[in-house]
């Protein structure tokens, strides 16, 4: 079935590899019946078939990149927690928020046994004692989705003592949270989990994996690189790594949205689709939207720098979109035709940041809703060319020296690459200034041409250090 | 009066003994809470404060951080409009301005009677389908001006009360682990050395 979008609201299939949403187009695809019809639970039962360290080591071998936005490989992640300290604990990140992002709530509502496989066979690969699945508080669908897969789960003795009539046992406890963002970043999740004000903490020193959860080591991994675990139990890493390039093997969930003709989910082969091809392609985008062109597009959830037409043949992998000035983030791509009011557009993700700040960094809690006031004001067209010079200020107290941004043939610029340096604990202070400071480097007439009071403004001179 | 019921009590204790140390439970419970009540209370705070072996003060610390939960009572649908870009570049704000004028009350209010609470939301993670909403976290995708009459008509009309329950109620499904089939929280400073399956050799 090609480009199927049926049952699952915005996905298109088309004729490429699927892994994790090989049963999208079943209306029950999220029934044990339907599970167990399509090969379900095989990936279980082939590890539990081996040692432990076996499934790690195919885990390693297959370089399952984290879906959830820093791309850190999961075997190697899992290698991380320290030698002989137990319990260990997994906690599966469902909090999927990130502006543009859709994924992990399809994969949860449409899959939900496939999800739960995943977190057993990570549990028992690296030694897992019990497992919490959080899925964002705002899901109801989800949660009943997955409450009712883990019910026939343990029912049927998937999860739960004796696993398959094994000796080996795990729980999976359901926990949702209660509308944070910022609980998706992993050490704030934890804190949430530990029934707390969802706060980050600091790292370094101390990732999860070494002090997580009430202290011990714990595994923070996303719902949709769990997903992909028992296809690669099922079908060897091998047949994982065969699929997309060496340095960002398997599939990749992409959600585009925005001024396309066809916005939608798509899962597409790792490191070679071109953004051209998920904006443009038949089998995907099809185009922007009455024919209109392309002004700017955002490759990687809110948090990515932006993107203009120059990038569009950069193939979605992390490293090329790192050196052109971005990032991947969470698999998001929001696109803007020519008719977007950029200042505008950028207001509506900064507010995000500034409106999702936990409050515990002063730059971010501060800067957040300074940069939110001050482009308010030059959207409004209340705004003076001092406050575009405040904007870079504030952002600059946020993340000191040069900040990444795209290459642009239409302004003379080069790239500068990601990352950025910061003052804050996590990336939400940073994400904030992001859209701000790539609309202004991009398109700064759209700035100069909003505010009323004009000296000389030196806003080309954003794109500071290139 | 909003300590939980006793049918919940049980349902709490269910829920408390799943986790390693009983705060973990909080934001589940403090769900549940305001399932029966609407929103959440001193007292319940209170209660659920007593269940867990916290101070209600640290109740209120972890509720005050949470946007779901609500310490004054809300209308039985509460009407999320996202702003965020995705869908702001789908005409959200049209939205928002239309259910305001239907309604009658700006984002944040509550109509008179007490039936609809209207607010500015950001993103809900259903991008591609912008602009969309979700009327007690349930989801409209692809809405247009017209679609929001009918929703606050319906909603009115009380023809929506299968389909979305209540302000309060999150999933209609919870997770029940079987007695004979669980295994129980792993607590922290009990199980210190590697589980027994755990033991370099395959479980099957
Ligand atoms: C502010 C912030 C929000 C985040 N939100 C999410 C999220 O909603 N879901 C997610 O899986 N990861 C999120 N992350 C990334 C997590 O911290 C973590 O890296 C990830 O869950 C690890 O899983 P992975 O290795 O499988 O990708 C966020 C990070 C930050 C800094
Ligand atoms: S950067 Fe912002 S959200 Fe992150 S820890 Fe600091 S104050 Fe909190």
């Amino acid at each position: 079935m090609t480009g199927t979008y049926a049952h699952a609201a915005g996905f298109y299939s088309g004729d490429r590899p699927r892994i994790v949403t090989s049963r999208f187009e079943h209306a029950d695809s999220y029934s044990l019946e339907r599970y167990l019809a399509t090969g379900g639970y095989q990936g279980l039962r082939k590890a539990l078939a081996r040692p432990a360290t076996d499934v790690h080591d195919e885990v390693k071998k297959a370089t399952v990149l984290g879906r959830g936005g820093a791309g850190f490989p999961a075997g190697t992640k899992w290698g991380l927690t320290p030698e002989g300290v137990f319990p260990r604990y997994l906690v599966v990140n469902g909090d999927e928020s990130e502006p543009g992002t859709y994924k992990d709530r399809l994969l949860m509502e449409r899959d939900p046994h496939q999800l739960i496989e995943g977190c057993v066979i990570a549990c028992y690969a690296a030694g897992l004692s019990q497992c919490f699945l959080y899925i964002r508080g705002e899901m109801a669908h989800a949660q009943e989705r997955v409450a009712a897969a883990l019910n026939e789960a343990y029912a049927a003795g998937y999860v739960g003592k004796n696993i398959l009539g094994s000796k080996f046992s795990v729980d999976v406890v359901l926990h949702w949270g209660a509308g944070a963002y910022v609980v998706g970043e992993e050490t704030a999740l934890i804190e949430s989990l530990e029934g707390n004000r969802g706060m980050p903490r600091l790292k370094p020193p101390f990732f999860p994996a070494a002090i997580g959860l009430y202290g011990k080591p714990t595994i923070v991994n996303n719902v949709e690189t769990l997903s992909n675990l028992p296809w690669i139990l099922t079908n060897g890493a091998e047949a994982y790594t065969a699929i997309g390039t060496a340095t960002s093997p398997g599939t990749r969930m992409v959600a585009v949205s925005g001024h396309v003709k066809r916005p939608g989910v798509y899962e597409i082969i790792n490191g070679t689709t071109t953004f051209r091809d998920l904006i443009y392609g038949d089998d995907f985008c099809q185009g922007i939207r009455n024919g209109n062109e392309l002004k700017a597009f955002v490759p990687g959830g809110g948090s990515a720098p932006w993107f203009t037409p120059d990038q569009l043949d950069i193939p979605f992998e992390g490293p090329q979109a790192g050196a052109a000035g971005s990032m991947l983030g969470s698999g998001a791509i929001m696109v803007m035709d020519h008719t977007t009011d950029i200042p505008a557009a950028a207001l509506t993700l900064t507010r995000f940041y500034a409106h999702e700040s936990c409050g515990k960094c002063t730059p971010c809690r501060e800067g957040g809703t300074w940069l939110e006031r001050i482009l308010r004001r030059v959207v409004d067209g209340k705004g003076t060319d001092a406050d575009l010079q405040q904007l870079i200020e504030v952002g600059t107290s946020i993340c000191p020296g040069d900040f990444p941004h795209a290459s642009s043939t239409r302004l003379g610029l080069a790239a500068v690459p990601f990352p950025y340096k910061m003052t804050t604990i996590c990336f939400v202070g940073p994400s904030a200034y992001t859209p701000v400071h790539s609309a202004l480097t991009l398109f700064p007439e759209e700035f100069e041409a909003r505010v009323t009071k004009r000296t000389h403004i030196p806003v080309t001179a954003v794109g500071v250090g290139e | 009066m909003s300590r939980l019921n006793d049918a919940n009590v049980a349902l709490a204790k269910e829920i408390i003994a799943r986790y390693p140390r009983p705060k973990s439970a909080l934001i589940p419970l403090l769900h549940l809470s305001q399932e029966q009540n609407g929103y959440i209370t001193n007292d319940a705070m209170a209660h659920l404060a007593e269940l867990v072996g916290v101070t209600s003060a640290e109740v209120y610390g972890t509720a005050s951080f949470y946007e779901m939960f609500k310490f004054e009572p809300v209308g039985k649908y509460v009407i999320n409009i996202c702003g965020t870009l995705s869908c702001a570049l789908m005409g959200s704000e049209e939205l928002l301005h239309r259910a305001e004028h239907k309604l009658g009350v700006k984002a944040g209010g509550t109509t008179p009677d007490g039936l609809i609470t209207l607010e500015h939301a950001e993103c809900q993670a259903a991008c591609t389908e912008a602009p969309c909403l979700q009327v007690n976290y349930r989801y409209r995708f692809r809405v247009t001006p017209a679609d929001v009459d009918s929703l606050i008509h319906d909603l009115r009309a009380g023809k929506l009360s299968d389909e979305i329950p209540a302000h309060g109620t999150l999933a209609k499904v919870r997770q029940h682990i079987p007695a004979d089939r669980g295994v129980g929280a792993v607590a922290p400073e009990a199980a210190t050395t590697a589980p027994a399956w755990f033991d370099g050799k395959a479980a099957l």
